[in-house]
């Protein structure tokens, strides 16, 4: 399933924070939406996800989802949101547990995305006694225990510390080259943009509009290797992006 | 790089061997403190000791018998009413009222609390309504629900269910509107529906900061059961602490007293397990 945004733009009040943005993302890719803060960014996500609708312009979605998804467009967050009153395996369950599927099918959901993040041994712990890095891990079992077409990462790894991040990093890396799904992935951080994304957004302060799509053709699973090619490539947005995000720095929040 | 890292003699700068040693002192700790930490046996302890005080006061005379009873004769009069079983005809009554009128006022309040917290329109009109209602001493009610509702038994449901009907819709609005609203935002996410969404996320939410009011609630429903009781009731504790003041006759006062704390003690309690027994997420 391929997503198109058309001329979408949004504004909240008489603040405008999206303007015109026109993108495609492609089955199998995973697109990177990078931008100064406060650019919108967020707010496209939430859109695209039906979480928010756009004041112009509309998401489509081209073909159907693959058989067997349940839930096409899936989230995960920035602050992982997993219910504290849940263990490991029942927050995985709760997004499972409205669909109509049989005792066997579920448990085998949850199985499967447990051994696939890693967290087999971790399934009755609660969200509390887990580090970051491991609740983030949960909230990715969960997203692809609903088989998405579609995930919508939401800064998924800003809440981490830079090792987590980078252990995250390569966990993402892997799970994408074993079985590639589609996503858009939106951050601050070049380095998670260069490592992860097929195609960088690069999007201009508030309001947001598309600066410039810079595509990197290097495999995923290389790119932990190809240090001095990415490097180039994350200068090449820096420089596109300082004097925005300096700029974006010193708005009022209120403009 | 390689040159920067230090061996430990290196790490020494070279010129402070020849230099005399400066007087040397450990930093002194200014952290710590501001953290309460439980400390058991206290608070019995203290309770014991303040008993023998007034235990020890009374016998010699510096606390004379018309300021404190001898915690001893408040002991036997309490032996006495249990023995006499005049206790349970006191306390049983009691426990009726308080047992309907909270489950009544709890009821109401967790239930008109979860609406308002859940739909805008109910919010906009129940809300300064509730506000009005929340700041009346409703031991001042009293005489009205005597006329509504006669002497008997109900008016008194009703003043101990209406006292803690109100602190329980604010603590219970509160709740709901205290869920974190990403959660809620997740379970969207993921297409769960409506009641889904209230049933698992925000119910269980709400919970911890419901129990904390229905806390405050039997407090409240104690108090205001006394003070039913006070008027126009044969039987109840509040009936026998009335008595008793009455003919100044301190014993059985604080015989009297020391049931009603003693069934906060046990409500409290009754909280705390089922606190622990469904808060172990914590």
């Amino acid at each position: 399933m391929q997503l198109e945004l058309s001329a979408i733009g949004h504004a909240y009040g008489p603040v405008e924070v999206l303007a015109d943005i026109n993108l495609t993302v492609p089955a199998g890719r995973i697109v990177c939406l990078v931008g100064p803060s406060g650019c919108g960014k967020s707010t496209l996500l939430r859109i695209v996800g039906g979480l928010e609708r756009p004041d112009r312009g509309e998401v489509l979605q081209a073909g159907d989802p693959p058989p067997g998804c349940l839930n096409p467009l899936t989230y995960v967050f920035q602050h992982f949101a997993l219910l504290p009153w849940r263990t490991v395996e029942g927050n995985i369950r709760l997004v499972l547990e409205h669909h109509r599927l049989s005792v066997q099918e579920r448990h085998e959901i949850v199985d499967d995305v447990l051994a696939r993040t890693r967290l087999t041994d971790f399934r009755q712990a609660w969200p509390r006694q887990l580090s970051g890095g491991m609740r983030q891990r949960v909230a990715l079992a969960r997203a692809l225990a609903v088989r998405p077409a579609v995930m919508l990462l939401d800064e998924p790894l800003s809440a981490l510390d830079s090792q987590t991040r980078e252990l995250l990093m390569d966990d993402l890396a892997n799970l994408w080259t074993r079985a590639p799904f589609t996503a858009i992935y939106v951050t601050h951080n070049l380095d998670e943009a260069v490592r992860l994304g097929h195609r960088i957004v690069v999007l201009s302060r508030r309001p947001g509009r598309i600066r410039a799509i810079l595509d990197i053709d290097t495999p995923i699973c290389e790119r932990a290797r190809a240090g001095i090619e990415l490097a180039a490539r994350q200068a090449e947005l820096w420089d596109m992006m300082r004097a925005e995000a300096e700029a974006a720095d010193r708005e009022l929040a209120d403009g | 790089m390689a040159d920067v890292v230090h061996t430990p003699a290196q790490l020494q700068p070279k010129s402070s061997a020849q230099l005399p040693p400066k007087p040397t002192k450990p930093v002194a700790f200014r952290g710590g403190g501001f953290a309460p930490r439980p400390i058991r046996h206290v608070a019995p302890l203290l309770f014991l000791v303040l008993l023998a005080l007034a235990e020890a006061g009374t016998r010699t005379g510096v606390i004379s018998n018309l300021t404190l009873p001898r915690p001893s004769a408040v002991a036997v009069t309490l032996y006495d009413l249990a023995a006499s079983g005049a206790l349970w005809q006191h306390l049983i009554p009691s426990l009726r009222r308080l047992g309907v009128g909270i489950a009544l006022g709890l009821t109401a309040g967790v239930g008109l609390g979860v609406l308002i917290g859940l739909f805008s329109l109910i919010r906009a009109g129940l809300v300064p309504l509730v506000a009005a209602l929340f700041p009346i001493p409703k031991i001042a009610l009293l005489p009205l629900f005597v006329i509504w509702f006669g002497i008997d038994e109900t008016s008194k449901y009703a003043l101990i269910a209406f006292g803690t009907f109100t602190p329980m819709v604010v603590a219970t609005y509160g709740a709901v509107d205290n869920v974190d609203r990403t959660l809620i935002r997740m379970g969207q996410s993921f297409g769960l529906g409506w009641w889904s969404i209230v049933m698992k996320i925000v119910l269980p939410g709400a919970f911890p900061a419901i129990l904390s009011g229905m806390r405050v609630a039997i407090a409240i429903g104690i108090i205001l059961l006394v003070a039913a009781e006070m008027l126009g009731a044969e039987y109840g504790i509040g009936a026998y602490i009335l008595t008793a003041g009455s003919l100044y006759d301190l014993e059985k006062l604080f015989a009297g007293v020391s049931i009603l704390s003693i069934l906060g003690l046990i409500l409290n309690f009754v909280i705390s397990r089922i606190e622990r027994a469904t808060l172990d997420w914590r």
